[in-house]
């Protein structure tokens, strides 16, 4: 590190230059030494000595640049993040198992690719925050009188047996296969300025008043629940568990989509996030399947849009990091590390402004002002001008979440995202709807 | 002696590698997957013909194949119409070269700007809300705002003869050019009146022209997914689209077997369009 000056190398200089260089040089490697060691603090030492470079993918809505360069100032752990959509993560997960270090997948796809043995199970016991996790992930009830809605729980997926294990435990273990870090719950998305009457069931959106105005996501794990549960609302059918439908039910639900379809009632279906935020506020359709922060850039054009809460409640969705199996020594002491510091609260703190929830809540209140933690998780009115994590306003003083506090939320979850055992049959008559 | 033998070889080998490398691999690689297995994660290598089997009993791919069809047919007649007329005004009624080839350049400016972008700008004219609308209701020409301008066949077809129209007037305009002008001076002394001159001179002249336009606008359109998602709002579907969906699912070995169907049915309607019209005789 510092720069050693040996005079006697250089004698054929003139001694008055020699000098003068000599200093400089000096002076440079001190200032390098101050910049490398003392100036800047709060790096462990260990990864301020041996570099770690830790491989994430997951999909663009937990991968966020903020956290990688927080993550180095912290740590000084790199982050090389890749987005991807769920699909091509599941994928590499199974068949590229080197190509990664930390797997930010969701729940549903933990389900399908766990099994195949190329992720790790993590020691709780190594993880600082573990107690403290909501229990939707450990035990899978919110409070202890919950019940567990249907589709792929992050509980029923959360455990392995054993450290070598790859079968799911059905109550926490020792060994957990993924750290949540970002979930929510989805409902529809309506311009209250445009449907002109109370919004209160999922079965609203096949009201004859709204064809031609309703749109449904065309990804056919999710929309396939958001079907279920129009379908179940609107009392044609009742599923034993929506989350892994037989085939009559799949048969049932695609055959009422495709009837649908025909008469009229679907104005377009969407398949990013843009093209929802897009047909709303140009008023093609008036309710809608949407995300929480589509919902939110509709709201930031100045067009009135509201994240509905639904009597037959929410469809929820969870992800989670995992530690890919080639991981070892220095590098999952670092990736264990990256997960403490996820989950001590800065990060925390920046999903839940902007409208996720995350996995540990007292470390994320920790970090957000009172009045934060009052409008994103209590549900109260804002005392001032609530803002994004980049400091734009999201919402003014005086305005209400939709859908009320974290517990009335995530309490009304009716089912989670998932992946059915009729999976392949499920997606052959999805597109098949779709072309019909 | 030798060499020399070798010579021609040596000449064709850049372009046979390049093909080669570029157009025979893979599509030998679409066609070798396309007998893969796969499940919901991963392909693995075998020989079945379960894909193609799925693929060619599903009423799903009979129906998206014959709206791909239905969109070609449309799309392939209304290009050649306003292309065949464009092209001839450039060439019959523009008297001078320049302004010929200005007008011509004026023609391909709209495709300096991307493709998606030319199209994507029809959703906020058509839409409910859009400028068609708004300015028709406005004049009182209607109540309602017409609901069919967008996410419909409409709007795919008016979309694809926006892009596409080009394909079809520059050969067309090519063979015009080259048309003998002493050929209608000959016809009108012989007594023909403009539409026998049009039929029995221009037409059969400018038939190279036309076959090439139409090759290019049938595999455009049969090919295409992109247009036929954003402006159908995904109610339609069509073969690219179809492909992409499987590409999405990590079905590439589904994909790939419907690929290999479009190729061939893509290759019989080129080869019907050049059994019609003998176009070396252009080039």
């Amino acid at each position: 590190m510092s720069t050693k000056i040996e005079p006697g190398k250089t004698g054929s200089k003139p001694a008055g230059g020699l000098s003068r260089r000599s200093l400089l040089k000096g002076a440079a490697a001190a200032g390098g030494l101050a910049a490398g060691g003392g100036v800047v603090t709060g790096f462990p030492t260990i990864w301020a000595q041996n570099p770690i470079t830790l491989r994430q993918f997951g999909t663009g809505v937990s991968n966020l640049n903020a956290i990688a360069e927080k993550c180095k100032a912290d740590l000084g752990i790199t982050l090389q993040m890749t987005a991807l959509d769920s699909d091509a993560v599941s994928q590499r997960v199974v068949t590229q198992a080197n190509s990664f270090d930390i797997a930010d997948i969701e729940y549903w796809i933990c389900k399908k690719v766990f099994p195949a043995g190329t992720l790790q199970p993590m020691d709780v016991s190594k993880i600082k925050y573990y107690d403290q996790i909501v229990p939707i992930f450990t035990t899978g009830k919110l409070t202890p009188t919950s019940k567990i809605a249907q589709g792929t729980a992050p509980s029923t997926v959360g455990f392995v047996e054993g450290p070598d294990s790859k079968k799911f435990a059905s109550a926490p273990t020792q060994w957990m296969t993924l750290i949540p870090t970002i979930y929510n719950a989805d409902t529809l998305g309506i311009r209250p300025d445009l449907v002109g009457r109370p919004i209160k069931n999922w079965k609203d959106i096949l009201d004859p008043a709204f064809k031609g105005k309703t749109s449904i996501l065309n990804i056919p794990s999710i929309g396939i629940m958001d079907a279920a549960m129009i379908c179940e609302s609107a009392g044609l059918i009742k599923y034993a568990d929506k989350g892994n439908m037989t085939k009559q039910e799949i048969d049932f639900t695609i055959d009422f989509l495709i009837k649908t379809k025909k008469a009229g009632q679907f104005r377009a279906f969407w398949k990013t996030f843009d093209e929802s935020v897009n047909l709303m506020a140009s008023g093609e359709v008036v309710i809608q399947s949407m995300w929480s922060p589509a919902v939110a850039a509709v709201r930031s054009k100045g067009i009135p849009c509201v994240y509905q809460p639904l009597e037959e409640g929410y469809r929820a969705w969870g992800g989670g990091l995992g530690i890919a199996k080639h991981l070892k020594g220095a590098e999952l002491d670092a990736a264990y590390e990256y997960i403490n510091w996820y989950l001590s609260g800065w990060v925390g703190a920046y999903l839940n402004r902007q409208g996720y929830y995350s996995a540990v809540l007292s470390t994320a209140e920790k970090n957000m002002t009172p009045d934060e933690w009052a409008f994103w998780m209590l549900g109260q009115p804002a005392k001032a001008d609530i803002l994004s994590p980049e400091g734009k306003v999201m919402y003014t003083a005086g305005a209400v979440r939709d859908g009320g506090s974290f517990e009335q939320r995530m309490g009304a979850v009716a089912c989670w995202n998932s992946v059915m055992d009729e999976d392949r049959y499920m997606v052959r008559r999805w597109n098949e709807f779709i072309a019909a | 002696m030798t060499l020399s033998r070798i010579t021609p070889y040596l000449q064709a080998s850049p372009l046979a590698l390049i093909l080669l490398a570029f157009l025979v691999l893979p599509i030998a690689t679409i066609v070798m997957v396309s007998f893969w297995d796969y499940d919901s994660i991963q392909i693995f290598p075998a020989f079945v013909f379960t894909n193609y089997e799925e693929t060619i009993s599903s009423p799903v791919t009979w129906n998206t194949y014959l709206n791909t069809l239905k969109y070609t047919v449309i799309v392939w007649g209304l290009t050649l119409f306003i292309g065949f007329w464009v092209a001839y005004y450039l060439a019959f009624h523009i008297r001078s070269a320049t302004m010929q080839m200005v007008l011509f350049l004026v023609c391909t400016v709209p495709f300096l700007t991307s493709n998606i972008i030319r199209m994507i700008s029809w959703i906020p004219f058509l839409g409910r809300n859009g400028l068609l609308n708004q300015t028709f209701m406005a004049m009182g020409l209607i109540h309602q705002p017409l609901e069919f301008l967008l996410f419909s066949d409409f709007a795919v077809v008016l979309a694809m003869v926006h892009l596409y129209t080009l394909f079809m007037v520059t050969p067309i305009f090519n063979t015009l050019m080259r048309i003998d002008r002493a050929l209608i001076e000959a016809a009108r002394d012989a007594g023909a009146n403009g539409w026998q001159i049009l039929t029995n001179v221009i037409i059969p002249l400018a038939k190279p022209g036309i076959a090439i336009g139409s090759i290019f606008v049938v595999t455009l359109v049969m090919g295409d997914f992109i247009t036929v998602r954003f402006m159908s709002g995904g109610q339609s579907a069509s073969v690219g689209l179809m492909m992409s969906n499987q590409i999405a699912l990590l079905q590439y070995p589904a994909a790939a077997a419907n690929a290999v169907i479009l190729l061939v049915i893509v290759l019989l309607l080129v080869a019907a369009i050049l059994r019609i019209v003998n176009i070396r005789k252009e080039l």
